[in-house]
């Protein structure tokens, strides 16, 4: 398997064509807006976050099918899930995509969610994988707007040349 | 066949095949960056129009700058600084001659064309346009010749007006007629556009402005490295330079400027080399161009420049065009054979900036794939987000082609494209 056929695999490809939770959320109480100026993606994750816990959660907006995708998998993986969990797993994934957790190695709770592995190989469609689950966090956190601007330089140290 | 018969068949010039003598190997080889391989992969380099590459002569010249010159100008007595200066003003002599401006003094150093477009708006702007007054632009401009003009419009209480285009990207010019009047007090377009190709034709623009007495300023981002540049016989106000995108180092350009306008214009930034005398009452300020360069300047990148210039001058500029003419023709046949491929900026008269979209697919990912197979093409919004907007898109993709790019790189492109319809379609 290619690099490329890694990163664009099957099951990226499906939820970059049928998003899952895809639309506004009439029962959301947190709203957050999160865009990448450099490439014009955007999306807005809506919460219905009660009792510490994220009742329901849908997405919208437009971008790549790395960004689409991973906006898709994030609403189902932390639908259910206290603010905690969600950012513990917020965590993993980042670090996965950055190349600095081993997801077969590392215990963790990623899942489904380790097809996205292979972004690591594309260290500028990081931010592409991230936007949405900055998006949640923001939205979490009662921010209304994110920007990958704000997200510092999201690659890896070891991918800082000298 | 005449072109009035090709036009009889519906046949646009572009169709037939362009006859060039332009020895691309030749060329190619004075561009050491272009010899390395990208993931195994021969680089294709087809994103010119953001950065184009720099030939041998002039990476020599700047390392010879660092090696044996390097100090400040216009203040030391000594050796160094006085080699160092006159190497600095005599880039500027280069670019006074290879845009025939009438003096030197008419071409100040800055940064790129954003820093460029910048000080005018402060230097002119900030002087000369007040509450009621007008700037016309184009619906095709780049960020950096619309967000300047809308900072003034805002400090001032003076309207932006804006030029629109068809849906082939060619800037509609009755439309312009319309709206200039006697508030108008400057326009602002480019020569050519950096998200379509479109060649605007600027002698029609100007001479429309002079008319009514209207200044015009040209950001020649894209015009300087594709055509040659005659300020004088267009008889523009401003025409500004991004040395990165005519083969020179980042943080060297030029803006271009009519002496009378420059002598009347506020200065941009205060400090070092832009004044005559200081007291803490008050300063009065240096003469052209000085007046307009306060700091220490990016002198290696502009001494780079001035080689370029030599570089450029060293070629046969109107083979090139034609040789750059005939790959955009080549490259538009075979992309336009793919059955999802959009074209985006299809003008009668285009430099060799190829736009496109492909159905069901972000631009972002076709990048992705292209790059991985040794192919740079930019892909994104190219800062210029109203076109965008024109054409219901939220990107695109663009292949940017160069004098030293050939038509096996374009093949190997075409080929890589339809591997993303493989892979996304």
């Amino acid at each position: 398997m290619s690099a490329l056929t890694e990163l664009y695999n099957e099951q990226i490809k499906e939820h970059e064509k049928k998003p899952r939770n895809f639309g506004k959320l009439e029962t959301a109480n947190r709203v957050a807006e999160g865009r990448n100026p450099v490439c014009g993606d955007h999306f807005t994750v809506y919460l219905q976050y009660e009792d510490d816990v994220i009742k329901d959660i849908r997405f919208e907006g437009e971008g790549c099918a790395i960004s689409k995708a991973s906006a898709s998998m994030m609403t189902r993986s932390v639908k259910g899930k206290n603010k905690a969990d969600a950012e513990q797993l917020f965590s993993e994934f980042h670090q996965m995509v950055l190349g600095e957790l081993d997801e077969e190695t590392t215990p963790n709770q990623l899942g489904y969610l380790k097809v996205f592995a292979g972004v690591r190989n594309f260290p500028v469609r990081v931010k592409c994988a991230s936007l949405s689950w900055h998006t949640m966090h923001a939205a979490l956190e009662g921010e209304e707007t994110t920007s990958t601007e704000d997200f510092g330089p999201d690659i890896a140290s070891s991918q800082i040349s000298a | 066949m005449t072109m009035a018969e090709m036009l009889a068949l519906g046949m646009s010039k572009n169709e037939q095949p362009i006859e060039t003598s332009w020895d691309v190997e030749r060329v190619r080889a004075d561009f050491p960056v272009l010899r390395q391989t990208v993931n195994g992969k021969p680089l294709v380099y087809l994103d010119n129009a953001a950065s184009s590459q720099v030939p041998q002569v002039v990476i020599d010249r700047g390392s010879r700058y660092l090696q044996e010159e390097h100090s400040n100008i216009h203040r030391g007595v000594h050796y160094l600084s006085q080699r160092a200066t006159s190497a600095y003003d005599g880039a500027r002599e280069k670019v006074r001659r290879f845009i025939n401006a009438r003096e030197s003094k008419e071409c100040i150093f800055v940064r790129g064309c954003t820093e460029g477009i910048n000080l005018v708006m402060h230097g002119y702007g900030r002087k000369f346009v007040g509450e009621g007054d007008e700037i016309i632009i184009s619906e095709m401009e780049h960020h950096s010749n619309i967000v300047p003009w809308q900072m003034l419009c805002e400090e001032k209480g003076a309207r932006l007006r804006v030029i629109p285009m068809d849906d082939a990207g060619e800037l509609l010019l009755d439309e312009y007629d319309a709206l200039l009047n006697e508030r108008t007090k400057l326009v602002a377009v480019m020569h050519i556009s950096n998200s379509l190709g479109t060649i605007n034709p600027l002698k029609e623009i100007i001479s429309r402005a002079h008319k009514m007495g209207v200044p015009v300023l040209i950001d020649g981002a894209q015009g300087a490295p594709h055509l040659k540049v005659d300020v004088q016989d267009l008889d523009c106000d401003f025409y500004i330079m991004s040395g990165h995108k005519m083969f020179a180092p980042t943080g060297s350009g030029v803006v271009y400027g009519k002496a009378e306008w420059l002598e009347r214009m506020n200065p941009f930034m205060g400090g070092g080399d832009m004044i005559r005398t200081v007291t803490f009452e008050k300063t009065t300020y240096a003469g052209l161009p000085n007046k307009f360069e306060a700091g220490t300047p990016a002198i290696a990148a502009q001494i780079g420049l001035g080689a370029a210039i030599d570089y450029l001058e060293g070629l046969d500029r109107e083979e090139a065009h034609r040789y750059e003419q005939e790959l955009l023709r080549y490259a538009t046949e075979k992309l336009s054979a793919i059955e999802s491929v959009r074209l985006i900026g299809t003008a009668r008269e285009k430099a060799s900036v190829l736009a496109f979209v492909i159905e069901g697919v972000h631009p972002h990912d076709v990048g992705t794939i292209l790059d991985y197979e040794g192919v740079a093409i930019r892909a994104g919004h190219h800062c210029a987000q109203p076109v965008m907007q024109h054409f219901k898109v939220p990107a695109t993709s663009r292949a940017s082609f160069a004098f030293y790019n050939t038509k096996e790189e374009v093949d190997i492109f075409v080929r890589a494209v339809e591997q993303v319809v493989e892979v996304l379609g």
